[in-house]
Order: structure tokens, then C-alpha cells, then sequence
């Protein structure tokens, strides 16, 4: 990230010299720091919603149904962690708000798992190989129903709203597929 | 969809809560309150990539860098107004969203540009966002192998994509 954070602004700089945006781009750094805020205030409700009612499932061992309904994947991704109920709870839940397509939901309860892997995480600054695993899943999507996309493509009249979800779904597949087959490549060399 | 799943999961994590006598608005209480702290922490990582973002888009970098490609791409029936969507969803979304209203008013929702891009926003998630919220919320410094496997990720999904496109409608 931090290669990549730091080529992102010097490219942008550099070519605005070139293409004579460089008045626009300095702008754009004011209203990036205020969406990102804006962002957080939007999402600060949301989280607390979501985090809150997780606290209900988790008490009510509710987690731990949806958790054994949910085995079979988290044993593969998370091998070492499917057995800690708390932490594979939590995957469990943010997995299953993906699916649904709660995307509102799907980033507060994705938070959640991330502070419960961070714990279980012995090298502090590093990140383990199940978050690594972890965030590669939420790079890519797992939706089952992409509602906001159904709902644009209807408001444009279009004849079949739904003919797009059978590609959807063999494409996010190979895509989530791809992204969990490097995330194990990788993890079983040590010099990443 | 939604209208319909998210009180049913309301009712569910309610309700079960309820059987097994939790006292539901306590518990909440204290489950909201971590939710405040784990939210305002990933602001420093949001606004740094936030910036950079909307640096890239302003600077026209991502227009010039479709305008290259497009020739290329063209021959493997990607066609150019699509281009600037798979450049630009892994790093925002709601600018994705934007654009494909854009595609789906110039070249119609239901014509060969419009599916494409409708398939690759619904197979995509905005990934540096992704990135930058989750790992923001931790410690962690070394991503390690996150990055390049999350792009991996994308670009198969976006060829998957272009290819069940011309399976499907060409």
C-alpha cells in the first residue's frame, strides 16, 4: 500500500503538468478530505447499528448457527481460525451480509472480524494470513443479488433488468476464485 | 430485494435474541458503542486514499490511459466507453455508479456496452476501498501479498467478464 499510495499522487501530479489539470487536482485534495469525513459520518450510524446487533447475535448464539451453516467455507479459507467460534462468528456474519447483498452491512460486520483476527494476530505490524484472506474476499464480491445495479438498470427502462445475473454470478465466482487461489499460493511461500 | 431482507434480519437477530433472554437493548448498547471507536479509526487510511483517488480522477489520467488502450481492446470486443468503468470501480464506487448511468444513457442499457458494463460493476467490489477500511481499522503495517492477490482478483474478474459477454450476447 504503500508503494502504491504514494505512485497514485506523484502519477496524478506529474501528468496534470502535462494535461493542464493541475488546478483541478489541487482541488480535488480538499474535496477528497471532505468526502472521506463525510464518508465516516455516513457509515458512523450504520457501524454502530451493525456492530450493536451483532453483540445481539453473538449473545444469543445466533452467530453459531449461521457459523455451522457456514463450516465447509470458513474451514477452507480460515483453517486456523474455524474453531474459534468469536472469530469465525464474526467472518461468518460479514460473509453471509455480502451474500445477501446488506452492503450497509457487510462493512461494519467485515470491521468487526478484522479487530477479532487483529487480536489473534501475533506479529502486530504484519498482516496474518487469514486477514490477508480475509480482505481479498471483500476486494472481490460475493453478492448474490447486486440490488443497487438491478435497481439503476430498471429506472433506465430496461427490458430485462435481470438477464445480466447469470454472467454476474459465473463472473464474480472466477473472480473470488482467483483472488482465494493467489491469497493460498501465497501464503504458503515464505518470502511473502 | 432489500426492502424485503433487511427486515427479515431484523426480525431474526431480534427475535432470537428474545428466545434466549438476552437483554436486548443493553447488549446492543454495548455492542453500538465499540462500533463508534472501530469507525472513526479508519478515517486517517479513508481521507489518504480518498486524496489519492480523487487526484488520479482529476489529474484525467484514467481517460488518456482508456484513450490508449481503447484501439487494443476494441479488437476483443471491449468496447471504449467501458473502459473507463473497469479503470475506475476498484477505487470508487459511487464514481463507477456515476459512470454507468453515463454508459446506459449514451449507448443504451440494453445494448452490448451497457451489459458488459452492468456485468463487470456486479461482479466487482471497489477493492482499494476495501483495502484501505479493513486494514485501517488494524495495525497492520505489511500487507504482505493482500494487494497483488486483490488485483488478481480484479482483472480475472473483469476478463470473465468481457469473455461471458461474447459468450452470451455477441
Amino acid at each position: 500500500m504503500n508503494f502504491i499510495w504514494v505512485f497514485m499522487i506523484i502519477i496524478s501530479y506529474i501528468f496534470s503538468f502535462f494535461a493542464g489539470t493541475t488546478d483541478a487536482v489541487t482541488k480535488s485534495v480538499f474535496d477528497g478530505c471532505e468526502s472521506a469525513v463525510s464518508l465516516v459520518i455516513s457509515l458512523l450510524g450504520m457501524m454502530c447499528l451493525w456492530t450493536g446487533l451483532l453483540e445481539i447475535a453473538q449473545k444469543s448464539s445466533l452467530t453459531e448457527k449461521i457459523q455451522k451453516l457456514l463450516y465447509p467455507v470458513i474451514h477452507w479459507l480460515f483453517p486456523s481460525v474455524c474453531k474459534n467460534s468469536e472469530v469465525a462468528g464474526a467472518i461468518s456474519m460479514s460473509i453471509t451480509a455480502n451474500l445477501l447483498g446488506l452492503s450497509n452491512a457487510a462493512t461494519p460486520l467485515g470491521l468487526a472480524a478484522m479487530e477479532k483476527l487483529e487480536k489473534r494476530n501475533l506479529i502486530k505490524d504484519t498482516a496474518s494470513d487469514e486477514m490477508c484472506m480475509f480482505v481479498v474476499i471483500n476486494t472481490a464480491s460475493i453478492t448474490l443479488i447486486p440490488t443497487t445495479l438491478l435497481t439503476i438498470r430498471a429506472a433506465f427502462n430496461s427490458l430485462a433488468p435481470f438477464e445480466i445475473m447469470v454472467p454476474v454470478w459465473i463472473a464474480s465466482i472466477i473472480s473470488v476464485l482467483s483472488g482465494v487461489l493467489c491469497a493460498k499460493i501465497c501464503s504458503r511461500r515464505k518470502s511473502f | 430485494m432489500t426492502s424485503f431482507i433487511l427486515p427479515a434480519v431484523f426480525i431474526i437477530i431480534l427475535g432470537y435474541g428474545m428466545l434466549r433472554r438476552i437483554k436486548i437493548f443493553d447488549v446492543f448498547l454495548s455492542g453500538a458503542k465499540q462500533g463508534i471507536s472501530s469507525c472513526i479509526g479508519i478515517l486517517p487510511a479513508l481521507v489518504g486514499l480518498v486524496v489519492a483517488v480523487s487526484m488520479v480522477r482529476a489529474s484525467g489520467l484514467l481517460d488518456f490511459l482508456a484513450k490508449i488502450l481503447s484501439p487494443i481492446l476494441n479488437k476483443f470486443l471491449f468496447p471504449t466507453e467501458v473502459l473507463p468503468l473497469a479503470l475506475l470501480k476498484p477505487v470508487s464506487g459511487s464514481g463507477a455508479l456515476a459512470m454507468i448511468k453515463n454508459i446506459f444513457e449514451v449507448s443504451g442499457v440494453d445494448s452490448y456496452p451497457g451489459k458488459l458494463a452492468s456485468v463487470m460493476l456486479g461482479s466487482s467490489e471497489t477493492t482499494f476501498y476495501a483495502l484501505a477500511v479493513y486494514y485501517g481499522a488494524t495495525k497492520v503495517k505489511d500487507t504482505r501479498y493482500t494487494v497483488f492477490a486483490a488485483v488478481v482478483a480484479d482483472i480475472a474478474g473483469i476478463v470473465a467478464a468481457v469473455v461471458l459477454c461474447n459468450i452470451f450476447w455477441a
